[in-house]
C-alpha cells in the first residue's frame, strides 16, 4: 500500500486474534453479513499470550496505521491464563508507543468473545474512523527503500 | 519451495464480490508460487482432486487455499496433503469468506484487494512452514486417587467397576471422610451411615480397589500418562494380615485421649479403630499417646491380642508407583471459631459446632443420640443454630458462602425437634441459601411443620449467666435488639480448604484459586480438570459441595481418567513449543509463565564440556498456547506451526 499518497490512502489495520474467542468473532460477524470497513488484516495466533511485542512494533514498521490485539475475556481464556500475560505485555507496548509519539488510538487492546461479533465490527469501524482523522502513521515506520540505498 | 495457491468460489459466496479469477491470475506471479487455481468448490471433491493433481503434476512441496474460515475445513485440506503424502501442515488458509467477501459486499474493489493481501499474508506463512509430528506415549492404566471420603470412594468405584486399577489413599486410618461424622442427611434425611457404609465396603471387596489407609502421597513426578508417585504408609504397629478385628485391644488399653472422629465429645484409646464401621476394620496405635512408645511401659494389646498381630517395631513402608492419572479428593476442613472473640473465643463449654453437633445427635454417637450440655449433662430444651460462622466474612478472610449450612442447620433444627419434641429451636441468619433439589422445601417445612424459629441478624455477643447462654443480637427484620436465653448454642462453622493445602499444592505442582481450595482448569467448561492434564478433581477439595454435588463430580471426574485409559497412546499436540537449547539462557521465564506448567529445567552439556542449565518443554503436556514464546526474552523458543518466521513473515508481506 502506498502511504505518501493521500489521495488513494487508506489506513492499514493489522489485527492480532486469538484462535479460540477473537478470530471466531470475526468468523460469526461474517456469518452474520455484518459490514465493516475493509482496512483490517487478520493474523490468527492460537493466544493472546502468543502476541509478542514484537509483531506489533514490526507491524508499525512495516507501515502499519493501527494495530489491534484482542483475546478471550479475562477469566475465559482457553489456556487458563494466557491473556493475563498478554494484558500486562500490552499495557507496557501501549506506554512504550505513547512515548514514541504514536497516538494512542492506533494500539487498541480488546477482549472479545466468539459470540461478539458486534463487538467485534464496532471495533474495526471506531478504530478505522479513529485513524482516518489521524492520517498515516509516520512514527517507527522504516523506509525500506532508502535503506536499501543508504547502503 | 514450490507453492501452489487454490482460490475457491464457494459457489457465489466469496467469487459473487471477489474478483476469484483476476485474483488466480495476479496471484501467479508471485514469488514462490508455481501455480494459481480457481475452482467452485475447492472443499467438494473435483475441488479435492483439482489440488491432488496440481499438486502432483507441479511438483508443489506446500499449498495455500483461499476459501472459508479454517475452522471448516482446514482438516479437509491437511487430509488432502496426507492422501498424497505430504506432511498435512505444510498448509495455510487465507479466511477470505468470513473474513472477506461476506463482510466487505459493499465494496467489491477493495474486498478482492484484501483477498490479494490475506493470500500473500497466507503465502508468507506456509514459506516457513514446516513439517510437524506427533509423537506417541504410552499410558499406565492405573488411577491413583488421593483423599478417601464419600468423593474419593466414588470415584475409585465407577473407575474400577469400568476395569481399571485404582489405588485409595487415605490419611486417616478409615475410609469414610466427613460423611461417616454425618446423622442424617438433607434434603431426605437417609441416615449418612446406611448409605455410606455400604460404599466403603464395596470399594473394600472390589478386586481392582487397592485401599491404602494411614498413608499419604509424598512425592509426585512425571506427567498425564505416567505419573511417578512416592506413597507413605505410616506403621500402624498392628499387622493387617493377622488382626481380625475383635477389638479386644481397645477395649484393653488404659490410655484415653479426645477422640477426632467424636469431635473430641467422648474418648479413644491409644489403640483405636476410629469408628466400629471403619474400613479397613483394623485398628492402629497412635504412638504419640502410647504408653509402650511414651515409656517403654504397657504392652498390654500385644499380650491381649489373641492373633498377634500387634508388632512395635513395623516400620513405615515405602511404595513408589506409577499412574497415569491422579485424582484429588481431598475434601475440606471446618473453619475454627475460636477467632470469633464475640462467641467467646472458642471457650464457652456451652457452645459447640455443627460438626459436633452431628455426633450428639446420633444414635450411636457418643450420648446415644441424646442432645446433651457439655457443661452438665442436662437435656437441651432451648438451642440456638447461628449460620455464617467463617463464611461470607471478609474480616476473616473467608468472602465466599460455604454453601451447605443453611441446610445443614435447618436440619439440625428438625434434629432437635424430632429427639426432644418439646424444645424450641431458633436459627440466625443472614440470608437462607437453598437452591439445590427439594432443599427450598425441605427449609419450608422445617418452619412450617417444625415451627423452627427464624430470626434474619447476626450475633453480636454469647456470654455465661449462671449455666445458662444469652445471645444478644439485632433483628434485621423487626428492627429490634434481641436478647435470649439458651441451654446451647451450635455455631455452623464454615467450610474452609484443607489446612495443609498450600504443601499439598507444592507437592503436587498444582494451582490453588484465591480462596486457596484447589482450582479448577476452566470454572465453566471444565470444573473437574487441572491446568496440569490427568489431574482430575472430585469432591469438595474445590469448593464447599454437599453429597449428591460431591458424588456427581465424582463421578465425572472418573471419567476424565477412563477416557483417557480408553485411548491406545497419548499423542502430543503437533503445534507446540520447542526451545533452541544453543541459547538458550536458562533464565526460565517461560517456566514461570507457561499456564500447565509443560517447561522445566535440564541440564545439556556445552561442546567445550561446560555443564548448562536450559528449558525444556513437556510434549505431551504443552498445549501450544505459545504464551511462553512471546515471553523469552532472548527468543530461543518457537511454537511449532506458529513460529515468529511464519508471523513476521506474515506482517512483512504487506
Ligand atoms: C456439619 C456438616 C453437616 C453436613 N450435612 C450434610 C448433609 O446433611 N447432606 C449433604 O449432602 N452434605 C452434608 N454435609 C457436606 C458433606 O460433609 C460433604 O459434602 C462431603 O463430606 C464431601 O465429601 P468429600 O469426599 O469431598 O470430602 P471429605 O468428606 O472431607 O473427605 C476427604 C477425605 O480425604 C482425606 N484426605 C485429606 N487430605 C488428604 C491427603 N493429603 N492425603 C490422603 N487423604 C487425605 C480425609 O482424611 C478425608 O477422609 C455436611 C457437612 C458438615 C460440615
Ligand atoms: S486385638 Fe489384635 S486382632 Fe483384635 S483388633 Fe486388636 S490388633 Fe486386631
Ligand atoms: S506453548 Fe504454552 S503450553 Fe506450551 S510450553 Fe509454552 S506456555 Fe506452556
Amino acid at each position: 500500500m502506498d502511504n505518501n499518497n493521500q489521495q488513494t490512502w487508506e489506513p492499514k489495520i493489522y489485527a492480532f486474534l486469538c484462535n479460540w474467542c477473537s478470530y471466531e468473532g470475526a468468523d460469526l460477524a461474517g456469518g452474520g453479513r455484518r459490514i465493516y470497513p475493509a482496512n483490517v488484516r487478520i493474523i490468527r495466533v492460537p493466544c493472546s499470550g502468543r502476541i509478542d511485542p514484537v509483531f506489533i512494533l514490526k507491524s508499525f514498521e512495516r507501515g502499519a496505521d493501527g494495530v489491534l490485539v484482542s483475546g478471550c475475556h479475562p477469566g475465559d481464556c482457553h489456556y487458563t491464563e494466557g491473556n493475563y500475560f498478554a494484558r500486562r505485555k500490552f499495557v507496557l507496548v501501549k506506554k512504550l508507543l505513547e512515548y514514541v509519539g504514536i497516538e494512542p488510538e492506533r494500539f487498541q487492546a480488546r477482549w472479545i468473545s466468539a459470540s461478539e461479533a458486534i463487538k467485534f465490527v464496532e471495533t474495526v469501524k471506531e478504530m478505522t474512523e479513529n485513524i482516518r482523522k489521524l492520517g498515516p502513521n509516520t512514527k517507527l515506520v522504516k523506509n525500506i527503500k532508502e535503506e536499501i540505498t543508504c547502503q | 519451495m514450490r507453492i501452489g495457491v487454490f482460490i475457491c468460489h464457494c459457489g457465489t459466496n466469496i467469487s459473487g464480490v471477489v474478483d476469484v479469477v483476476k485474483l488466480a491470475e495476479s496471484i501467479s506471479h508471485y514469488p514462490g508460487v508455481v501455480i494459481s487455481k480457481e475452482n467452485k468448490y475447492m472443499c467438494s471433491d473435483p475441488g479435492q482432486n483439482l489440488i491432488k493433481s496440481a499438486v502432483k503434476e507441479y511438483n508443489l512441496d506446500r499449498i495455500v487455499v483461499a476459501s472459508c474460515t479454517p475452522k471448516l475445513h482446514e482438516n479437509t485440506f491437511r487430509a488432502c496433503l496426507e492422501d498424497l503424502g505430504l506432511n498435512p501442515y505444510m498448509l495455510e488458509i487465507a479466511n477470505i469468506r468470513e473474513q472477506c467477501s461476506w463482510v466487505h459486499s459493499d465494496n467489491p474493489e477493495l474486498a478482492t484487494k484484501k483477498a490479494e493481501d490475506l493470500i500473500k499474508m497466507a503465502i508468507a506463512r506456509v514459506r516457513f512452514a514446516k513439517e510437524l509430528t506427533c509423537s506417541k506415549v504410552t499410558i499406565e492404566r492405573r488411577a491413583l486417587v488421593i483423599g478417601g471420603g464419600v468423593a474419593g470412594i466414588q470415584s475409585a468405584l465407577d473407575i474400577a467397576n469400568a476395569g481399571y486399577h485404582v489405588t485409595l489413599v487415605e490419611r486417616t486410618p478409615s475410609i469414610g471422610g466427613r460423611m461417616a461424622q454425618l446423622d442424617k442427611t438433607f434434603p431426605t434425611l437417609d441416615c449418612s451411615a446406611c448409605i455410606l457404609t455400604p460404599k466403603m465396603v464395596e470399594a473394600n471387596r472390589h478386586h481392582l480397589i487397592k485401599i491404602l489407609t494411614y498413608s499419604e502421597v509424598e512425592e509426585v513426578s512425571g506427567f498425564v500418562g505416567s505419573f511417578e508417585v512416592t506413597i507413605r504408609m505410616k506403621s500402624r504397629s498392628v499387622e493387617m494380615k493377622k488382626c481380625t478385628g475383635c477389638g479386644m485391644c481397645q477395649s484393653k488399653c488404659p490410655v484415653k485421649v479426645d477422640s477426632e472422629f467424636d469431635e473430641g465429645l467422648s474418648k479413644r484409646r491409644a489403640i483405636y479403630m476410629p469408628f466400629p464401621q471403619a474400613v479397613p476394620n483394623i485398628p492402629v496405635i497412635d504412638r504419640a499417646n502410647c504408653r509402650y512408645f511414651l515409656e517403654k511401659k504397657c504392652g498390654v494389646c500385644k499380650k491381649v491380642c489373641p492373633s498377634d498381630a500387634i508388632d512395635y517395631d513395623q516400620e513405615d513402608t515405602i511404595l513408589k508407583e506409577k499412574f497415569g492419572s491422579i485424582t484429588i479428593a481431598t475434601g475440606f476442613d471446618l473453619f475454627d471459631h475460636s477467632a470469633y472473640g464475640e462467641y467467646g473465643y472458642g471457650k464457652l463449654k456451652n457452645v459447640i459446632t455443627s460438626i459436633q453437633y452431628e455426633r450428639l445427635v446420633n444414635s450411636s454417637g457418643p450420648t446415644g443420640g441424646h442432645i446433651i450440655r457439655p457443661s452438665d449433662g442436662k437435656e437441651a430444651k432451648k438451642v440456638a443454630f447461628i449460620s455464617c460462622v467463617g463464611s461470607r466474612d471478609n474480616k476473616m478472610g473467608k468472602p465466599y458462602c460455604s454453601k451447605v449450612c443453611c441446610m445443614y442447620t435447618a436440619k439440625h433444627a428438625l434434629l432437635l425437634k424430632e429427639h426432644v419434641p418439646d424444645a424450641e429451636a431458633y436459627i440466625f441468619y443472614i440470608d437462607i441459601r437453598a437452591a439445590g433439589k427439594n432443599y427450598e422445601e425441605f427449609v419450608y417445612r422445617v418452619q412450617e411443620n417444625y415451627r423452627v424459629k427464624y430470626i434474619r441478624g447476626r450475633v453480636s455477643k454469647i456470654f455465661e449467666e449462671g449455666d445458662n447462654l444469652i445471645v444478644r443480637g439485632f433483628d434485621t427484620l423487626s428492627g429490634e435488639s434481641i436478647e435470649m436465653e439458651f441451654d446451647l448454642v451450635v455455631l455452623a462453622v464454615g467450610v474452609i480448604p484443607r489446612k495443609d493445602s498450600d504443601s499439598f499444592a507444592r507437592m503436587l505442582n498444582i494451582s490453588l484459586d484465591a480462596n486457596h481450595f484447589v482450582g479448577e482448569l476452566h470454572p465453566k467448561l471444565a470444573p473437574v480438570e487441572k491446568n496440569t492434564p490427568g489431574i482430575f478433581l472430585s469432591g469438595s477439595c474445590q469448593y464447599p459441595r454437599d453429597i449428591p454435588e460431591s458424588v456427581a463430580m465424582a463421578g465425572a471426574a472418573a471419567v476424565k481418567s477412563l477416557s483417557l485409559f480408553a485411548k491406545e497412546f497419548l499423542t502430543s499436540e503437533p503445534m507446540i513449543s520447542e526451545v533452541n537449547t544453543s541459547i538458550c539462557t536458562g533464565c526460565l521465564n517461560c517456566k514461570n509463565i507457561c499456564p500447565y506448567r509443560a517447561i522445566n529445567e535440564e541440564e545439556i552439556k556445552d561442546l567445550d564440556g561446560k555443564i548448562r542449565i536450559v528449558a525444556k518443554v513437556n510434549e505431551t503436556i504443552c498445549r501450544g498456547c505459545g504464551t511462553c514464546v512471546a515471553s523469552c526474552p532472548s527468543q530461543c523458543i518457537n511454537l511449532k506451526g506458529v513460529s515468529n518466521e511464519q508471523i513476521l513473515a506474515a506482517i512483512e508481506a504487506l
